[in-house]
């Protein structure tokens, strides 16, 4: 069987250490978002240092997505057919494919995920900066009150977010080898991101 | 403060079941009534030393406040106005008001508060910062509509008035009431202390100042520190006492519809990947048929 390389080595360790981080930062925040998960403290030493990892985990998640988001940059612009792509969402999660619009690297979706992570991201550390209390003077009380909403509301859609991602991966099959090893098989390329694989067999 | 074993506890912070609450505990006011005090910061000392608090040395900002704020070390702080022209007959005045907890019925500090039990509302009104259990993340101050939480740099927990809870729970009043040289601070249940008020709202009104009333403001569902005002009409005047608190609308949301409606989607979103999962299925590739 045929494989194509779809993954570097550095892009994979990145892509896992966003991960690993973001699950860190996640439980940790889950820690204080409601009382009934107040528990997940015991995972990072009890509450005052969960509240002191928090930012440090977050912040180190963000720079290292920054830095993949600035490597995957070029093959997630939006172009006008995703649009199409988007609509027949039907089509997608009802496994028929071969009636979308053809795919290249990413498609729609992945796209669509990726500049969700963006905002999200962006919001939670802009916002996090405002009540992260033991590290920068104090803010406005009424921006605390708005950034402390919007990080909740950020860190949530973050959260389904990457269900949603980690689903899709799980549910295409063949796709988990290409972030864990770096290659996908050819028939995967072909039926999953056509355009991509005429590219990659140029 | 640690926990006082003979109050019994009606609220609690991050915890969705009831606390020990069995007994009964008459609900308590303390009554500043403003027009009694001279600005001698007794009830300041009285509180330093009560709690064994003292702040750093501080510097003169031109004014008689002193320090210039609440801190984690200061847990009351008289504030002094400079009023010009509200009263007829009266061009100047000195208003001055000894700021600290209210001690709300609805405590926003409580409400945002990630931390089980550290903050707590006894079944007398006081609410109480429990140290022990603070994890210093400042959601109090957030939550907090009168400005009142101080976090120390020393240790990063939450500071402020307890009520003397410790004083209250075996029949003292507390120190600042204590030791008011001029009667200005009273302390009892708290209706004997909204009845008291209207009386001197009374005299005050015989006196010539027509807008005195009592100063429970009924958006925080009532306060457990009152005032009686010479100015009821404008609290501003006195250093900025807002006139209608409430609880934020961005805290009341964030801190309750918003999170279990969170959880909500979360826990849905994960349901409906796997029932994706086992109706529809993976989307697999016929390796065979597909590679030519």
């Amino acid at each position: 069987m045929k494989y194509l390389q779809r993954y570097t080595e550095g892009e994979r360790s990145l892509h896992w250490a966003v991960a690993l981080l973001f699950i860190l930062a996640a439980l940790s925040g889950f820690a204080f978002f409601h009382p009934s998960l107040f528990w997940l403290v015991n995972f990072f030493g009890g509450g005052p240092w969960t509240r002191i990892l928090h930012p440090f985990l977050g912040i180190a998640m963000a720079l290292a997505f920054a830095y993949m988001a600035w490597q995957f940059w070029e093959h997630n612009k939006l172009s006008p057919q995703d649009s199409n792509w988007l609509k027949q969402w039907r089509d997608v999660i009802g496994n028929r494919e071969d009636r979308l619009p053809e795919a290249g690297k990413y498609n729609a979706g992945q796209k669509v995920l990726f500049w969700v992570l963006i905002v999200c991201l962006a919001t939670l550390v802009l916002t996090g900066i405002v009540y992260w209390r033991s590290m920068f003077p104090d803010f406005p009380v009424w921006l605390v009150r708005l950034a402390s909403l919007l990080h909740a509301l950020a860190a949530t859609v973050l959260v389904i977010a990457i269900i949603v991602h980690s689903y899709a991966a799980f549910w295409v099959k063949g796709s988990l080898r290409a972030m864990l090893r770096g290659t996908v098989s050819e028939a995967w390329a072909k039926k999953h991101h056509p355009a991509w694989h005429r590219e990659m067999n140029r | 403060m640690t926990m006082q074993s003979s109050l019994d506890i009606q609220a609690r912070s991050a915890t969705t079941t009831p606390s020990p609450s069995v007994r009964h505990n008459a609900e308590v006011a303390k009554l500043i009534d403003e027009s009694k005090c001279i600005g001698c910061k007794a009830c300041q000392v009285a509180c330093m030393e009560w709690n064994e608090l003292r702040g750093d040395i501080g510097s003169n900002v031109g004014v008689y406040d002193n320090p210039a704020d609440l801190d984690a070390n200061t847990w009351t702080l008289m504030r002094f106005a400079e009023v010009e022209g509200q009263t007829e007959g009266l061009p100047f005045q000195w208003l001055i008001r000894k700021d600290g907890c209210m001690h709300c019925a609805e405590p926003g500090c409580l409400k945002a508060c990630p931390s089980p039990g550290a903050i707590v509302q006894y079944s007398n009104g006081i609410v109480d910062f429990k140290q022990e259990n603070c994890i210093g993340c400042g959601n109090c101050i957030t939550g907090c509509p009168f400005n009142i939480p101080r976090i120390s740099k020393k240790d990063h927990k939450a500071y402020k008035c307890t009520l003397c809870s410790d004083r209250v729970s075996v029949g003292l009043e507390p120190a600042c009431v204590k030791t008011c040289p001029t009667g200005a601070i009273t302390f009892g249940s708290k209706e004997d202390m909204v009845h008291y008020a209207e009386t001197r709202v009374g005299e005050l009104k015989e006196r010539g100042f027509r807008k005195a009333a009592l100063y429970d403001p009924a958006g925080v569902g009532g306060t457990h520190v009152m005032y009686v005002l010479k100015h009821g009409d404008q609290p501003e005047l006195y250093s900025g006492l807002p006139k209608d608190p409430t609880v934020s609308p961005m805290v009341s949301v964030w801190k309750g519809a918003f999170k279990p409606l969170a959880l909500f989607g979360i826990g849905f979103t994960a349901l409906a990947g796997f029932f994706h999962y086992v109706t529809v299925g993976p989307n697999e590739v016929e390796e065979d048929e597909a590679v030519k």
